[in-house]
């Protein structure tokens, strides 16, 4: 068997992984990714924890985390559009209009 | 009964109401005719409800109804009631009697003047104030009326608001007061606290019932304090300096309200409270020496006046000094006697002075009149009467007053001879100035200016009849106490023994003296009647047959004469001692350092500037760059993250 930590770590590195890219990553649709490398992290936590305990509530809640992740992802690439449309970029650092 | 003295106050007031809501459209005769009209009421309900007491005997008094509840919070109980014995029932039948001839007075006086309605608005409010001070059978009820004078007298006296010396002049007479006010409310407390009550009638009952040796403090301390009220409202020493301001209001608000009525308002407080100082003698005592002093002080400012009006003011002040006197020693009958006979002849003074500075067109310098007496005759026979009867010329109001209380000084239950030659003294000097005033504006050359003597004229009936009332009884009051070295039975004070015999009974009990009690009355009496003459017999000397002497005397005691014209220079003390620091004080650090700077600058100003700042640092927040906000989200989890585990830990 593969003891619970293993997976959880493999999760966090994940995780990890996604906030340094959110944070350091100037295209946008990297930093999508990231964001959905973090809820995909999350969710194999989740799966795992289920496995563990033996029920399915981690399960259950990881369909949630998909589902709210594909229509954020949806409504997401939908305003990268209309932004590209604008601004003609993809660099994160050009989109700094509502400063003070 | 009850409803006698309702109508007896009710009229002024609403007289007051209709001339001052809408008296403005009123034509002068109806102002005057709602105006004298309530006041005529007052008076009649007045003599009516005196006629139906008078024969009544000593126990069916007092007769007390109230009328509802007005407070009631606590313990404390105060009832809108009224209180009516032998004494009220003389003070209602003074100040009514008075109060109506002085408005029947004003009808011709205030003819010309801007603000009829007002005036009389103004009057009538007064008279209400001053029946419900007299007639209120608590102390609080009585106070209501003792703040309402005082507005009334601030409103009166200040009635040409335009002019800045009368609206100076009504602030101060209320700013003034409101120092004695202070004592009155701490004596007033004071008082509930040791008796559990403001009712007269309770109060009375219990003091006699409370053992001395301990509350002999307390009740001290109430007198001197209420006397401190006493000395407000009625310009003793030290707060008597609003009284001569008070004369830019009109003449007949002097008249009234200066002389007859708000004045004595201090006299009737302590009579009251009789039986209160009969159980505090030290308290009394004050009472006494105060005022003799006063009356004394005020006596020699009189002397050196020139102004008709003012040296009336100061003679005012020195006879309400005289009627503490009368209290401070216990003769308290007399006290009230004399102001009876002096709200007579002293309003008639200052009416007759109205009548003199009509005449003149505004004039009120002595050195700018003379040889009136045969241009004016009426009011130059009511003046002369009225200065016979303040002089204490036999025969006359004054003389029989005064005597009183010359007499009680020497002899009364506390009585000092040293209180008696002072006040003999200053007898002397009332004598000196008033037919100095006799003599400078009727007699001798006049000093007038041509156009002003052109329109000297006898004033009409409206403001002759008055005088010659009021001279009448300025004759006839005094008959009502036969004085008792000269065969009578001083019926008057026999009339109001009920009120005060028990209170005198302590007192002559309570402190033993050696004073000469029954003897010495026809010598006293003697020596009275020399002052008198003396002071009159000095000012024919100076003012008819030598006219030069005072001009000459003045000379010579340059620097005395002086401080006497400048009322040994008071009203600059008090300005350097209390006014300047009030004002600087008021102006360098409350407006200027507090207002200005802290509230207006610090919490205003700064609230807002740091705001600003703050909201300055703050914004930095918001870069619009996308990653920076990441990293402080991540931050921000990290930290909770963190604390969960080390709470956990």
């Amino acid at each position: 068997m593969v003891p619970l930590s293993h997976y959880l770590a493999l999760s966090v590195i994940l995780f990890v992984l996604g906030v340094a890219g959110f944070i350091f990553r100037r295209n946008i649709i990297t930093i999508f990714m990231c964001i959905e490398l973090m809820l995909n992290a999350v969710n194999l936590a989740f799966i795992a924890f289920s496995r563990f305990w033996g029920n399915l509530d981690g399960q259950l809640s990881a369909f949630f985390v998909i589902v709210v992740a594909a229509a954020e992802a949806a409504v997401g690439l939908a305003i990268i559009i209309a932004l590209y449309r604008n601004r003609q970029s993809l660099n994160i650092e050009d989109f700094d209009s509502m400063k003070w | 009964m009850e409803y006698l003295l309702l109508l007896m106050a009710l009229p002024p007031l609403a007289g007051a109401a209709l001339n001052g809501i809408f008296g403005r459209r009123f034509s002068q005769a109806l102002v005057s005719a709602i105006g004298c009209g309530a006041s005529g009421l007052a008076m009649v309900f007045a003599l009516l409800a005196a006629w139906i007491s008078y024969p009544l005997s000593p126990d069916s008094m007092p007769y007390i109804h109230s009328y509802f509840t007005w407070i009631q919070a606590g313990t404390l109980r105060a009832e809108y009631a009224f209180y009516y014995d032998r004494l009220t029932l003389v003070m209602t039948v003074t100040v009514t009697v008075v109060a109506f001839l002085i408005h029947l007075y004003s009808r011709g006086y205030m003819e010309y003047e801007g603000g009829y309605y007002r005036f009389f608005s103004y009057l009538n409010l007064f008279l209400f104030m001053m029946l419900t001070l007299v007639t209120a059978a608590n102390y609080p009820l009585m106070f209501v009326g003792w703040e309402g004078v005082g507005l009334c007298s601030y409103l009166l006296i200040g009635f040409y608001f335009r002019k800045k010396s009368a609206a100076d002049a009504g602030k101060k007479a209320f700013i003034v007061t409101r120092l004695g006010d202070a004592g009155f409310t701490v004596g007033v407390a004071l008082l509930f606290w040791t008796m559990g009550s403001l009712d007269f009638q309770v109060i009375f009952e219990r003091i006699s019932k409370l053992p001395l040796d301990q509350y002999q403090g307390a009740f001290t301390a109430i007198g001197i304090l209420l006397f401190l009220g006493a000395v407000g409202k009625s310009a003793q020493l030290p707060l008597y300096v609003w009284l001569p301001d008070a004369m830019e209001g009109p003449t007949p608000v002097s008249a009234l309200i200066h002389a007859a009525t708000m004045v004595t308002a201090g006299v009737y407080l302590v009579a009251r409270s009789s039986l209160l100082y009969a159980h505090a003698p030290a308290a009394l005592e004050v009472v006494g020496v105060v005022g003799c002093l006063t009356a004394c002080f005020a006596a020699t400012i009189a002397v050196a006046q020139n102004d008709l009006k003012r040296m009336l003011a100061y003679s005012t002040i020195s006879q309400l000094g005289y009627m503490f006197v009368a209290c401070g020693v216990g003769v308290f009958a007399a006290g009230i006697f004399h102001l009876m006979t002096h709200a007579f002849f002293k309003s008639l003074l200052f009416l007759a002075s109205g009548s003199v500075m009509h005449a003149l067109g505004g004039e009120l310098d002595m050195r700018k009149m003379g040889a009136l007496r045969h241009k004016m005759p009426i009011t130059f026979w009511t003046f002369l009467i009225a200065t016979l009867a303040i002089s204490g010329v036999p025969g006359f109001s004054g003389f029989f007053s005064k005597d009183e209380i010359l007499a009680g000084a020497y002899g009364g239950p506390l009585g000092r001879p040293w209180l008696y030659w002072l006040a003999t003294f200053t007898a002397g000097l009332t004598a000196f100035y008033m037919f100095r005033a006799v003599f400078m504006t009727f007699f001798g050359p006049s000093r007038m200016e041509p156009e002003v003597e052109h329109h000297v004229h006898e004033s009409g009936s409206k403001m002759a009849l008055p005088l010659v009332l009021l001279a009448f009884f300025s004759v006839v009051a005094g008959y009502l106490s036969w004085p008792k070295p000269l065969g009578g039975r001083e019926a008057f004070d026999l009339y109001l023994d009920p009120v005060f015999g028990h209170s005198e009974e302590i007192l002559r009990g309570a402190v033993s003296h050696p004073a000469a009690q029954a003897g010495g009355g026809l010598a006293l009496m003697v020596f009275s009647l020399l002052a008198a003459g003396f002071g009159i017999l000095v000012a024919y000397w100076f003012y008819l047959k030598s006219p030069a002497w005072p001009d000459r005397l003045a000379e010579r005691f340059r620097g005395f004469y002086r401080v006497l014209v400048n009322k040994y220079y008071v009203d600059e003390f008090y300005s350097w001692l209390v006014v300047k620091p009030v004002t600087l004080g008021s102006e360098k650090l409350l407006w200027k350092s507090m207002d200005n700077d802290a509230i207006d600058g610090v919490m205003v100003e700064g609230t807002g500037q740091a705001a600003v700042g703050a909201g300055g640092l703050l914004r930095r927040i918001q870069s619009g760059n996308l990653r920076s906000y990441a990293a402080w989200v991540v931050l921000g989890a990290v930290l909770w993250l963190a604390y969960i585990l080390y709470k956990t830990g």
